[in-house]
Protein backbone atom coordinates (compact mmCIF):
# COMPACT_ATOMS: atom_id res chain seq x y z
CA UNK A 1 0.00 0.00 0.00
CA UNK A 2 1.61 3.62 -1.22
CA UNK A 3 1.44 6.38 1.09
CA UNK A 4 -1.61 8.24 -1.09
CA UNK A 5 -3.71 5.01 -0.91
CA UNK A 6 -3.64 5.27 2.55
CA UNK A 7 -4.29 9.03 3.09
CA UNK A 8 -7.80 8.26 1.15
CA UNK A 9 -10.66 8.42 3.93
CA UNK A 10 -13.97 7.39 2.78
CA UNK A 11 -16.23 9.74 2.53
CA UNK A 12 -19.25 9.20 4.60
CA UNK A 13 -17.05 8.33 7.44
CA UNK A 14 -15.15 11.77 6.95
CA UNK A 15 -18.39 13.53 6.69
CA UNK A 16 -19.74 12.05 10.32
CA UNK A 17 -16.48 12.27 12.11
CA UNK A 18 -16.55 16.40 11.03
CA UNK A 19 -20.16 16.79 12.58
CA UNK A 20 -19.21 15.37 15.53
CA UNK A 21 -15.70 16.65 16.02
CA UNK A 22 -16.41 20.05 14.91
CA UNK A 23 -15.73 21.94 18.16
CA UNK A 24 -18.84 24.37 17.41
CA UNK A 25 -21.57 21.37 17.61
CA UNK A 26 -21.97 21.25 21.34
CA UNK A 27 -22.11 24.69 21.92
CA UNK A 28 -24.91 24.88 19.64
CA UNK A 29 -26.60 22.11 21.49
CA UNK A 30 -26.54 23.69 24.24
CA UNK A 31 -27.80 26.93 22.80
CA UNK A 32 -30.68 25.04 21.28
CA UNK A 33 -31.44 23.56 24.50
CA UNK A 34 -31.47 26.53 26.11
CA UNK A 35 -33.43 28.19 23.60
CA UNK A 36 -36.49 25.52 23.28
CA UNK A 37 -36.80 25.50 27.24
CA UNK A 38 -37.29 29.49 27.31
CA UNK A 39 -39.82 29.29 24.29
CA UNK A 40 -41.63 26.40 25.83
CA UNK A 41 -41.89 28.19 29.63
CA UNK A 42 -42.36 31.43 27.77
CA UNK A 43 -44.41 32.23 24.83
CA UNK A 44 -42.90 35.95 24.60
CA UNK A 45 -39.33 34.43 24.32
CA UNK A 46 -39.45 33.52 20.92
CA UNK A 47 -41.43 37.03 19.84
CA UNK A 48 -39.12 38.99 17.14
CA UNK A 49 -39.07 41.69 19.87
CA UNK A 50 -37.27 39.95 21.88
CA UNK A 51 -34.67 38.08 19.43
CA UNK A 52 -33.98 41.42 18.49
CA UNK A 53 -32.88 42.33 22.59
CA UNK A 54 -31.22 39.82 22.67
CA UNK A 55 -28.83 40.24 19.97
CA UNK A 56 -28.36 43.76 21.33
CA UNK A 57 -27.83 42.38 25.07
CA UNK A 58 -25.07 40.35 23.55
CA UNK A 59 -23.40 42.92 21.51
CA UNK A 60 -21.12 44.66 23.58
CA UNK A 61 -19.89 41.17 25.29
CA UNK A 62 -19.89 39.41 22.14
CA UNK A 63 -17.52 42.38 20.30
CA UNK A 64 -15.17 41.74 23.64
CA UNK A 65 -15.17 38.28 23.35
CA UNK A 66 -13.43 38.41 19.90
CA UNK A 67 -10.48 39.48 21.49
CA UNK A 68 -10.79 37.45 24.25
CA UNK A 69 -11.08 34.47 21.94
CA UNK A 70 -7.61 35.39 19.92
CA UNK A 71 -5.56 36.28 23.77
CA UNK A 72 -7.02 33.14 24.79
CA UNK A 73 -5.63 30.83 21.53
CA UNK A 74 -2.46 32.18 22.60
CA UNK A 75 -2.60 30.19 25.53
CA UNK A 76 -3.25 33.82 27.69
CA UNK A 77 -6.33 35.42 29.32
CA UNK A 78 -7.38 39.07 29.35
CA UNK A 79 -8.69 40.02 32.86
CA UNK A 80 -8.65 43.61 31.91
CA UNK A 81 -10.91 43.49 28.66
CA UNK A 82 -13.57 45.06 30.37
CA UNK A 83 -11.43 48.29 32.42
CA UNK A 84 -9.86 48.59 28.34
CA UNK A 85 -13.65 49.39 27.09
CA UNK A 86 -14.91 51.61 29.66
CA UNK A 87 -11.59 53.43 29.25
CA UNK A 88 -12.35 54.22 25.54
CA UNK A 89 -15.84 55.20 26.58
CA UNK A 90 -15.00 57.43 29.28
CA UNK A 91 -12.31 59.10 27.03
CA UNK A 92 -14.86 59.59 23.98
CA UNK A 93 -17.43 61.03 26.05
CA UNK A 94 -14.86 63.39 28.51
CA UNK A 95 -13.51 64.69 25.10
CA UNK A 96 -16.83 65.01 23.20
CA UNK A 97 -18.12 66.77 26.62
CA UNK A 98 -15.44 69.52 25.87
CA UNK A 99 -16.34 70.18 22.82
CA UNK A 100 -13.82 68.12 20.26
CA UNK A 101 -15.05 66.25 17.50
CA UNK A 102 -16.74 63.44 17.86
CA UNK A 103 -15.28 61.12 15.24
CA UNK A 104 -12.10 62.19 16.37
CA UNK A 105 -12.66 61.90 19.66
CA UNK A 106 -13.94 58.27 19.30
CA UNK A 107 -10.67 57.56 16.69
CA UNK A 108 -8.63 58.53 19.98
CA UNK A 109 -10.78 56.74 22.31
CA UNK A 110 -10.03 53.68 19.81
CA UNK A 111 -6.50 54.21 19.44
CA UNK A 112 -5.85 54.19 23.18
CA UNK A 113 -8.21 51.39 23.89
CA UNK A 114 -5.39 49.25 21.30
CA UNK A 115 -2.52 51.13 23.00
CA UNK A 116 -3.73 49.20 26.04
CA UNK A 117 -3.87 46.46 24.70
CA UNK A 118 -0.40 47.34 23.25
CA UNK A 119 0.81 47.11 26.35
CA UNK A 120 -0.46 44.36 27.78
CA UNK A 121 1.04 42.47 25.09
CA UNK A 122 4.60 43.92 25.30
CA UNK A 123 4.53 42.83 28.85
CA UNK A 124 3.91 39.49 28.11
CA UNK A 125 5.88 39.35 24.64
CA UNK A 126 8.86 41.33 25.80
CA UNK A 127 9.19 41.04 29.39
CA UNK A 128 7.43 37.06 28.94
CA UNK A 129 5.34 37.95 32.05
CA UNK A 130 2.32 35.75 32.69
CA UNK A 131 -0.93 37.13 30.65
CA UNK A 132 -2.83 36.57 33.73
CA UNK A 133 -0.83 38.60 36.46
CA UNK A 134 -0.06 41.48 33.68
CA UNK A 135 -3.71 42.28 32.83
CA UNK A 136 -4.97 41.44 36.51
CA UNK A 137 -2.38 44.47 37.05
CA UNK A 138 -3.53 46.49 34.41
CA UNK A 139 -7.33 46.12 35.40
CA UNK A 140 -6.25 47.15 38.92
CA UNK A 141 -4.27 50.34 37.11
CA UNK A 142 -7.63 51.24 34.99
CA UNK A 143 -10.22 51.02 37.38
CA UNK A 144 -8.26 53.46 39.86
CA UNK A 145 -7.57 55.79 36.70
CA UNK A 146 -10.72 55.58 35.96
CA UNK A 147 -12.48 56.92 38.58
CA UNK A 148 -9.78 59.84 39.02
CA UNK A 149 -10.64 60.75 35.37
CA UNK A 150 -14.53 60.25 35.83
CA UNK A 151 -13.96 62.20 39.06
CA UNK A 152 -15.90 59.03 40.36
CA UNK A 153 -19.36 59.06 38.84
CA UNK A 154 -20.84 58.12 35.16
CA UNK A 155 -22.04 60.98 33.37
CA UNK A 156 -24.15 60.93 30.30
CA UNK A 157 -22.96 60.91 26.62
CA UNK A 158 -25.66 62.81 24.51
CA UNK A 159 -23.89 62.63 20.46
CA UNK A 160 -25.27 61.62 17.55
CA UNK A 161 -22.01 59.72 16.48
CA UNK A 162 -21.01 58.23 19.95
CA UNK A 163 -24.55 57.16 19.94
CA UNK A 164 -24.77 56.13 16.23
CA UNK A 165 -24.72 52.68 16.88
CA UNK A 166 -28.01 52.14 19.09
CA UNK A 167 -29.71 53.50 15.40
CA UNK A 168 -31.52 50.13 13.62
CA UNK A 169 -32.90 49.33 10.66
CA UNK A 170 -36.14 47.09 10.21
CA UNK A 171 -36.31 44.41 7.89
CA UNK A 172 -39.24 42.25 7.88
CA UNK A 173 -40.27 44.33 11.20
CA UNK A 174 -36.95 42.52 12.83
CA UNK A 175 -35.17 45.46 14.79
CA UNK A 176 -31.02 45.12 13.88
CA UNK A 177 -29.17 47.95 15.36
CA UNK A 178 -25.82 49.18 13.18
CA UNK A 179 -24.24 47.10 16.50
CA UNK A 180 -25.34 44.01 16.09
CA UNK A 181 -24.05 44.40 12.33
CA UNK A 182 -20.58 45.58 12.95
CA UNK A 183 -20.33 42.95 15.58
CA UNK A 184 -21.06 40.37 13.21
CA UNK A 185 -19.01 42.31 10.61
CA UNK A 186 -16.13 42.03 12.97
CA UNK A 187 -16.59 38.27 13.60
CA UNK A 188 -16.76 37.57 10.26
CA UNK A 189 -13.17 39.58 9.26
CA UNK A 190 -11.39 38.54 12.30
CA UNK A 191 -13.11 34.54 11.52
CA UNK A 192 -11.17 34.90 8.11
CA UNK A 193 -7.95 36.57 9.58
CA UNK A 194 -7.90 33.06 11.96
CA UNK A 195 -9.03 30.60 9.77
CA UNK A 196 -7.63 31.78 6.63
CA UNK A 197 -4.41 33.58 7.00
CA UNK A 198 -1.21 32.89 7.66
CA UNK A 199 -1.22 34.71 10.59
CA UNK A 200 -4.31 33.08 12.23
CA UNK A 201 -2.41 30.11 11.69
CA UNK A 202 0.19 30.85 13.72
CA UNK A 203 -2.05 32.46 16.52
CA UNK A 204 -2.74 28.60 17.00
CA UNK A 205 0.53 27.08 16.41
CA UNK A 206 1.85 29.52 19.02
CA UNK A 207 -1.02 28.14 21.59
CA UNK A 208 -0.36 25.14 20.74
CA UNK A 209 3.00 24.71 20.90
CA UNK A 210 5.51 27.96 21.11
CA UNK A 211 8.52 26.19 21.06
CA UNK A 212 7.86 24.50 18.02
CA UNK A 213 6.34 27.71 16.58
CA UNK A 214 9.90 29.31 17.36
CA UNK A 215 11.84 26.24 15.50
CA UNK A 216 9.63 26.84 12.68
CA UNK A 217 11.02 30.50 12.33
CA UNK A 218 7.59 32.18 13.56
CA UNK A 219 8.44 35.04 14.93
CA UNK A 220 6.79 34.23 18.52
CA UNK A 221 6.96 37.50 20.65
CA UNK A 222 5.91 39.73 17.78
CA UNK A 223 3.34 37.81 17.05
CA UNK A 224 2.16 37.79 20.58
CA UNK A 225 2.03 41.37 20.37
CA UNK A 226 -0.07 41.84 17.40
CA UNK A 227 -2.84 39.78 19.13
CA UNK A 228 -2.71 42.01 21.97
CA UNK A 229 -3.10 45.11 19.69
CA UNK A 230 -5.20 43.30 17.73
CA UNK A 231 -7.61 42.63 20.91
CA UNK A 232 -7.32 46.05 22.15
CA UNK A 233 -8.32 47.77 18.92
CA UNK A 234 -11.55 45.29 19.45
CA UNK A 235 -12.01 46.47 22.83
CA UNK A 236 -11.99 49.90 21.42
CA UNK A 237 -14.87 49.31 18.97
CA UNK A 238 -16.72 47.82 21.45
CA UNK A 239 -16.75 50.61 23.99
CA UNK A 240 -18.08 52.39 20.60
CA UNK A 241 -21.31 49.88 20.68
CA UNK A 242 -21.26 50.34 24.25
CA UNK A 243 -21.84 53.88 24.02
CA UNK A 244 -24.52 52.61 21.31
CA UNK A 245 -26.27 50.66 23.27
CA UNK A 246 -26.31 52.86 26.46
CA UNK A 247 -25.51 56.35 26.37
CA UNK A 248 -24.09 56.71 29.36
CA UNK A 249 -20.28 57.09 30.47
CA UNK A 250 -19.86 54.79 33.97
CA UNK A 251 -16.41 54.08 35.48
CA UNK A 252 -18.59 51.35 37.02
CA UNK A 253 -19.91 49.66 34.15
CA UNK A 254 -19.23 46.34 32.14
CA UNK A 255 -18.02 44.57 35.48
CA UNK A 256 -19.02 41.11 34.69
CA UNK A 257 -17.15 41.69 31.21
CA UNK A 258 -14.55 39.69 31.84
CA UNK A 259 -16.51 36.98 33.50
CA UNK A 260 -18.68 37.41 30.59
CA UNK A 261 -16.38 37.43 27.58
CA UNK A 262 -14.45 34.23 29.20
CA UNK A 263 -17.03 32.44 29.75
CA UNK A 264 -18.74 32.98 26.07
CA UNK A 265 -15.02 32.00 24.88
CA UNK A 266 -14.86 28.52 27.07
CA UNK A 267 -18.28 27.47 26.22
CA UNK A 268 -17.77 28.18 22.83
CA UNK A 269 -15.09 25.54 22.87
CA UNK A 270 -11.74 27.31 22.84
CA UNK A 271 -9.34 25.98 25.21
CA UNK A 272 -8.00 27.65 28.35
CA UNK A 273 -5.03 25.95 27.26
CA UNK A 274 -4.70 27.40 23.91
CA UNK A 275 -4.62 26.28 20.34
CA UNK A 276 -7.74 24.84 20.17
CA UNK A 277 -11.46 26.56 19.17
CA UNK A 278 -12.21 29.47 17.43
CA UNK A 279 -14.72 32.06 16.41
CA UNK A 280 -17.61 30.52 15.23
CA UNK A 281 -17.77 28.69 18.94
CA UNK A 282 -17.63 31.98 20.52
CA UNK A 283 -20.30 33.56 18.73
CA UNK A 284 -22.15 31.06 19.98
CA UNK A 285 -21.25 31.11 23.54
CA UNK A 286 -21.90 34.71 23.85
CA UNK A 287 -25.27 33.84 22.37
CA UNK A 288 -25.99 31.41 25.26
CA UNK A 289 -24.90 34.37 27.57
CA UNK A 290 -27.41 36.55 26.44
CA UNK A 291 -30.11 33.83 25.88
CA UNK A 292 -29.67 32.88 29.73
CA UNK A 293 -29.59 35.88 30.99
CA UNK A 294 -32.59 37.40 28.88
CA UNK A 295 -34.84 34.23 29.29
CA UNK A 296 -34.09 33.73 32.96
CA UNK A 297 -34.61 37.76 33.25
CA UNK A 298 -38.24 37.07 31.24
CA UNK A 299 -39.17 33.99 34.10
CA UNK A 300 -38.52 36.88 37.14
CA UNK A 301 -35.74 35.23 38.22
CA UNK A 302 -33.25 37.31 40.17
CA UNK A 303 -29.94 38.28 38.17
CA UNK A 304 -27.92 37.26 40.46
CA UNK A 305 -29.05 33.90 39.98
CA UNK A 306 -28.14 34.63 36.19
CA UNK A 307 -23.98 35.01 37.50
CA UNK A 308 -25.05 31.73 39.62
CA UNK A 309 -25.53 29.71 36.08
CA UNK A 310 -22.79 31.53 34.34
CA UNK A 311 -20.33 30.67 36.73
CA UNK A 312 -21.66 27.12 36.69
CA UNK A 313 -21.61 26.86 32.63
CA UNK A 314 -17.97 27.92 32.75
CA UNK A 315 -16.85 25.30 35.08
CA UNK A 316 -18.72 22.93 33.48
CA UNK A 317 -17.44 23.78 29.91
CA UNK A 318 -13.37 23.67 31.62
CA UNK A 319 -14.31 20.68 32.82
CA UNK A 320 -15.11 19.26 29.66
CA UNK A 321 -12.22 20.79 27.65
CA UNK A 322 -9.86 19.15 30.33
CA UNK A 323 -10.84 15.88 30.00
CA UNK A 324 -11.39 16.01 26.53
CA UNK A 325 -7.33 16.90 26.90
CA UNK A 326 -6.56 14.17 29.16
CA UNK A 327 -8.03 11.42 26.63
CA UNK A 328 -5.26 12.74 23.88
CA UNK B 1 8.95 22.80 -2.77
CA UNK B 2 10.77 20.11 -4.31
CA UNK B 3 12.44 17.04 -2.74
CA UNK B 4 16.16 17.44 -2.88
CA UNK B 5 17.13 19.14 -5.44
CA UNK B 6 20.38 18.38 -4.97
CA UNK B 7 20.27 15.29 -6.23
CA UNK B 8 19.91 16.10 -9.50
CA UNK B 9 22.94 17.53 -9.90
CA UNK B 10 25.43 16.57 -7.33
CA UNK B 11 27.69 13.47 -8.04
CA UNK B 12 27.89 10.70 -4.55
CA UNK B 13 31.19 11.73 -2.72
CA UNK B 14 31.41 15.39 -3.35
CA UNK B 15 31.52 17.45 -0.28
CA UNK B 16 28.38 19.35 0.62
CA UNK B 17 29.03 20.92 3.72
CA UNK B 18 32.96 21.69 5.31
CA UNK B 19 34.15 23.04 8.30
CA UNK B 20 37.55 23.54 9.02
CA UNK B 21 39.54 23.93 11.74
CA UNK B 22 36.34 25.16 14.07
CA UNK B 23 37.01 26.18 17.60
CA UNK B 24 35.01 27.80 20.35
CA UNK B 25 35.90 28.61 23.81
CA UNK B 26 33.17 29.22 26.76
CA UNK B 27 35.21 30.92 28.96
CA UNK B 28 38.04 28.29 30.28
CA UNK B 29 36.20 25.49 28.64
CA UNK B 30 37.04 24.81 24.85
CA UNK B 31 34.39 23.10 23.42
CA UNK B 32 35.45 23.02 20.15
CA UNK B 33 39.61 22.58 19.22
CA UNK B 34 40.34 22.61 16.13
CA UNK B 35 38.01 19.99 14.72
CA UNK B 36 37.32 19.12 10.48
CA UNK B 37 34.03 18.05 9.24
CA UNK B 38 33.16 17.10 6.21
CA UNK B 39 29.68 15.78 4.64
CA UNK B 40 29.50 14.54 1.35
CA UNK B 41 26.53 14.24 -1.18
CA UNK B 42 24.33 11.34 -1.06
CA UNK B 43 25.56 9.76 2.35
CA UNK B 44 24.04 9.74 6.09
CA UNK B 45 26.92 11.13 8.28
CA UNK B 46 26.71 10.13 11.77
CA UNK B 47 28.37 12.08 14.88
CA UNK B 48 29.24 10.16 17.75
CA UNK B 49 31.08 10.97 20.98
CA UNK B 50 30.65 10.93 24.72
CA UNK B 51 29.34 13.70 26.62
CA UNK B 52 30.88 16.41 26.48
CA UNK B 53 33.43 15.25 23.46
CA UNK B 54 31.91 18.66 21.35
CA UNK B 55 29.05 16.90 19.35
CA UNK B 56 26.18 19.45 20.21
CA UNK B 57 28.48 22.60 20.01
CA UNK B 58 29.61 21.47 16.24
CA UNK B 59 26.13 21.21 15.14
CA UNK B 60 24.98 24.30 16.32
CA UNK B 61 27.96 25.88 14.44
CA UNK B 62 26.97 24.25 11.71
CA UNK B 63 23.68 25.35 11.94
CA UNK B 64 24.06 28.75 12.65
CA UNK B 65 23.14 28.69 16.45
CA UNK B 66 26.27 29.07 17.87
CA UNK B 67 29.36 31.27 16.05
CA UNK B 68 32.72 29.81 16.14
CA UNK B 69 35.67 31.56 17.77
CA UNK B 70 37.58 30.46 14.62
CA UNK B 71 37.76 28.36 11.21
CA UNK B 72 35.68 28.45 8.95
CA UNK B 73 32.77 26.48 7.32
CA UNK B 74 31.75 25.98 3.48
CA UNK B 75 28.72 25.05 1.99
CA UNK B 76 29.42 23.53 -1.69
CA UNK B 77 32.54 25.10 -1.62
CA UNK B 78 31.66 28.42 -0.70
CA UNK B 79 32.66 30.31 2.73
CA UNK B 80 29.58 30.90 4.75
CA UNK B 81 29.22 32.96 8.19
CA UNK B 82 25.14 31.92 9.32
CA UNK B 83 24.37 35.02 11.42
CA UNK B 84 21.74 32.44 12.99
CA UNK B 85 19.35 29.49 12.85
CA UNK B 86 17.36 31.27 10.42
CA UNK B 87 20.26 32.32 7.97
CA UNK B 88 21.15 28.32 7.93
CA UNK B 89 17.75 27.35 7.02
CA UNK B 90 17.62 29.81 4.13
CA UNK B 91 20.44 28.37 2.46
CA UNK B 92 19.10 24.78 2.62
CA UNK B 93 20.14 23.65 5.34
CA UNK B 94 17.08 22.19 7.80
CA UNK B 95 17.33 20.92 11.48
CA UNK B 96 15.32 18.11 13.18
CA UNK B 97 15.22 17.94 16.82
CA UNK B 98 14.60 15.74 19.31
CA UNK B 99 11.56 16.45 20.91
CA UNK B 100 8.71 16.36 18.53
CA UNK B 101 8.09 20.37 17.07
CA UNK B 102 5.04 19.58 15.81
CA UNK B 103 1.77 21.81 16.73
CA UNK B 104 -0.62 19.01 18.01
CA UNK B 105 -3.77 20.81 17.52
CA UNK B 106 -3.08 21.38 13.52
CA UNK B 107 -3.74 19.41 10.82
CA UNK B 108 -0.79 17.44 9.02
CA UNK B 109 -0.82 19.55 5.90
CA UNK B 110 -0.77 22.47 8.30
CA UNK B 111 2.38 21.06 9.96
CA UNK B 112 4.52 20.30 7.00
CA UNK B 113 3.86 24.06 5.88
CA UNK B 114 4.22 25.53 9.28
CA UNK B 115 6.17 29.17 9.01
CA UNK B 116 6.17 28.53 5.17
CA UNK B 117 2.40 28.84 4.26
CA UNK B 118 1.15 29.57 1.10
CA UNK B 119 -1.00 32.16 -0.50
CA UNK B 120 -3.57 31.77 -3.45
CA UNK B 121 -3.01 33.13 -6.34
CA UNK B 122 -4.15 35.98 -7.83
CA UNK B 123 -5.68 38.89 -6.19
CA UNK B 124 -7.48 36.44 -3.33
CA UNK B 125 -3.55 36.09 -2.38
CA UNK B 126 -2.27 39.29 -2.67
CA UNK B 127 -4.72 41.39 -1.39
CA UNK B 128 -6.79 39.36 1.19
CA UNK B 129 -3.64 36.99 2.06
CA UNK B 130 -5.69 33.91 2.02
CA UNK B 131 -3.96 30.66 2.38
CA UNK B 132 -3.70 28.32 -0.24
CA UNK B 133 -5.13 25.60 1.26
CA UNK B 134 -6.32 22.74 -1.21
CA UNK B 135 -2.81 23.46 -2.72
CA UNK B 136 -0.56 22.74 0.14
CA UNK B 137 -2.76 19.56 0.97
CA UNK B 138 -1.85 18.23 -2.10
CA UNK B 139 1.84 19.04 -2.07
CA UNK B 140 1.86 17.77 1.12
CA UNK B 141 0.39 14.32 -0.09
CA UNK B 142 2.56 14.37 -2.75
CA UNK B 143 5.80 14.52 -0.87
CA UNK B 144 4.41 12.09 2.08
CA UNK B 145 3.46 10.04 -0.68
CA UNK B 146 7.19 10.43 -2.65
CA UNK B 147 8.89 9.56 1.33
CA UNK B 148 6.46 6.63 1.10
CA UNK B 149 5.52 7.43 4.65
CA UNK B 150 2.35 6.32 5.66
CA UNK B 151 -0.20 8.25 7.59
CA UNK B 152 -3.89 8.74 7.87
CA UNK B 153 -5.87 11.25 5.86
CA UNK B 154 -3.53 14.55 5.70
CA UNK B 155 -6.29 16.44 7.51
CA UNK B 156 -6.03 14.60 10.48
CA UNK B 157 -4.49 16.52 13.85
CA UNK B 158 -1.25 15.79 14.39
CA UNK B 159 -2.03 14.61 17.86
CA UNK B 160 -4.44 11.56 16.70
CA UNK B 161 -0.79 10.38 15.21
CA UNK B 162 1.52 7.88 17.04
CA UNK B 163 5.11 9.11 18.19
CA UNK B 164 6.44 7.61 15.44
CA UNK B 165 3.90 8.97 13.20
CA UNK B 166 4.65 12.79 14.50
CA UNK B 167 8.27 12.50 14.41
CA UNK B 168 8.11 11.45 10.73
CA UNK B 169 5.99 14.59 9.92
CA UNK B 170 8.87 17.13 11.78
CA UNK B 171 11.24 14.96 9.88
CA UNK B 172 9.50 15.00 6.57
CA UNK B 173 9.40 18.49 7.01
CA UNK B 174 12.85 19.08 7.25
CA UNK B 175 13.02 16.79 4.10
CA UNK B 176 10.89 18.96 1.66
CA UNK B 177 12.21 22.01 2.40
CA UNK B 178 15.66 21.53 2.99
CA UNK B 179 17.93 22.22 -0.70
CA UNK B 180 21.07 21.23 0.91
CA UNK B 181 21.04 19.14 3.51
CA UNK B 182 19.42 17.68 6.43
CA UNK B 183 21.20 17.49 10.29
CA UNK B 184 19.19 15.57 12.65
CA UNK B 185 20.18 15.75 16.55
CA UNK B 186 19.15 12.91 18.17
CA UNK B 187 15.66 12.32 15.99
CA UNK B 188 14.86 9.05 17.47
CA UNK B 189 15.23 9.59 21.24
CA UNK B 190 11.94 10.04 22.32
CA UNK B 191 10.37 7.31 20.47
CA UNK B 192 9.87 2.93 20.95
CA UNK B 193 11.42 0.43 19.28
CA UNK B 194 9.07 0.19 16.70
CA UNK B 195 8.50 3.55 15.93
CA UNK B 196 11.85 4.44 15.69
CA UNK B 197 12.57 1.47 13.14
CA UNK B 198 9.74 3.87 10.93
CA UNK B 199 11.38 6.98 11.27
CA UNK B 200 15.12 5.07 10.21
CA UNK B 201 13.07 4.01 7.16
CA UNK B 202 12.65 7.40 6.23
CA UNK B 203 15.72 8.91 6.83
CA UNK B 204 17.22 6.22 4.39
CA UNK B 205 14.03 7.14 1.75
CA UNK B 206 15.52 10.51 2.11
CA UNK B 207 19.20 9.62 1.39
CA UNK B 208 17.96 7.97 -1.28
CA UNK B 209 16.91 10.39 -2.68
CA UNK B 210 19.66 12.43 -2.90
CA UNK B 211 19.80 14.74 0.20
CA UNK B 212 22.57 14.32 2.33
CA UNK B 213 22.19 13.48 5.97
CA UNK B 214 23.95 14.59 9.37
CA UNK B 215 22.24 12.13 12.11
CA UNK B 216 23.64 12.65 15.89
CA UNK B 217 22.97 9.79 17.93
CA UNK B 218 23.83 8.14 20.88
CA UNK B 219 22.07 4.46 19.96
CA UNK B 220 24.81 2.81 18.31
CA UNK B 221 22.59 0.16 16.74
CA UNK B 222 21.00 2.47 14.64
CA UNK B 223 24.40 4.20 13.62
CA UNK B 224 25.47 1.34 12.21
CA UNK B 225 22.25 0.38 10.26
CA UNK B 226 22.13 4.22 8.70
CA UNK B 227 25.27 5.47 8.46
CA UNK B 228 27.66 5.25 5.78
CA UNK B 229 30.64 6.94 7.49
CA UNK B 230 31.00 7.74 11.02
CA UNK B 231 32.73 10.66 12.18
CA UNK B 232 33.89 10.76 15.98
CA UNK B 233 34.25 13.51 17.90
CA UNK B 234 36.86 13.30 21.18
CA UNK B 235 38.01 16.15 23.46
CA UNK B 236 36.62 18.69 21.16
CA UNK B 237 38.36 17.70 17.75
CA UNK B 238 37.46 14.67 14.97
CA UNK B 239 39.05 11.53 16.63
CA UNK B 240 38.28 10.19 12.69
CA UNK B 241 35.84 8.72 10.29
CA UNK B 242 35.21 5.33 9.89
CA UNK B 243 33.08 3.33 7.99
CA UNK B 244 30.73 0.93 9.61
CA UNK B 245 31.69 -1.82 7.36
CA UNK B 246 35.36 -1.61 8.27
CA UNK B 247 34.48 -0.94 11.66
CA UNK B 248 32.45 -2.68 14.39
CA UNK B 249 30.84 -1.30 17.13
CA UNK B 250 33.56 -1.73 19.79
CA UNK B 251 35.76 0.38 17.33
CA UNK B 252 34.00 2.68 17.56
CA UNK B 253 33.71 2.90 21.13
CA UNK B 254 37.41 2.78 21.37
CA UNK B 255 37.99 5.70 19.37
CA UNK B 256 35.34 7.93 21.14
CA UNK B 257 36.61 6.77 24.91
CA UNK B 258 40.61 7.53 23.55
CA UNK B 259 41.40 4.03 24.04
CA UNK B 260 43.06 3.45 20.59
CA UNK B 261 43.61 5.95 18.38
CA UNK B 262 43.84 6.30 14.45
Amino acid sequence: MTASSATVATPRAGLMARIVGTPSVGPLLVLLVFGTIFALTNPRFLASQNLSIILQQTVIIGTLAIGQTLIILTAGIDLAVGAIAVLGTIIAGKLVANGYDPVLSMAFAVLVCTAAGAAAGGLISGLKLPPFIVTLGILGILTAALRLISAGGAFPVRDAFLGWTGNSVKPFGFVVTYGVMIMLLLYAVVWYLLNETKWGRHVYAIGNNPEAARLVGIPVRRHLLSVYVLAGFLYGIGAWLALGRIPNADPNSLQTANLDSITAVVIGGTSLFGGRGGLVGTLIGALIVGVLRNGLTLAGIDPLWQDLVTGVLVIVAVALDQMSRRRR
Amino acid sequence: MSLAPAARDATRGEVVLEARNITKHYGHLVALDGVDFELRAGEILAVVGDNGAGKSTLIKALTGAVRPDSGEILLDGQPVHFKGPLDARQRGIETVYQDLAVAPALDIASNLFLGRERRRGGIMGTVFRRLDKPGMRAEAERSMAELKFRLPSINSPVETLSGGQRQGVAVARAAVFARKLVIMDEPTAALGVRETGQVLELIKTIRDRGLPVVLISHNMPNVFELADRIHIMRLGRRAGVVSPKTHSMADVVAIMTGAVEI
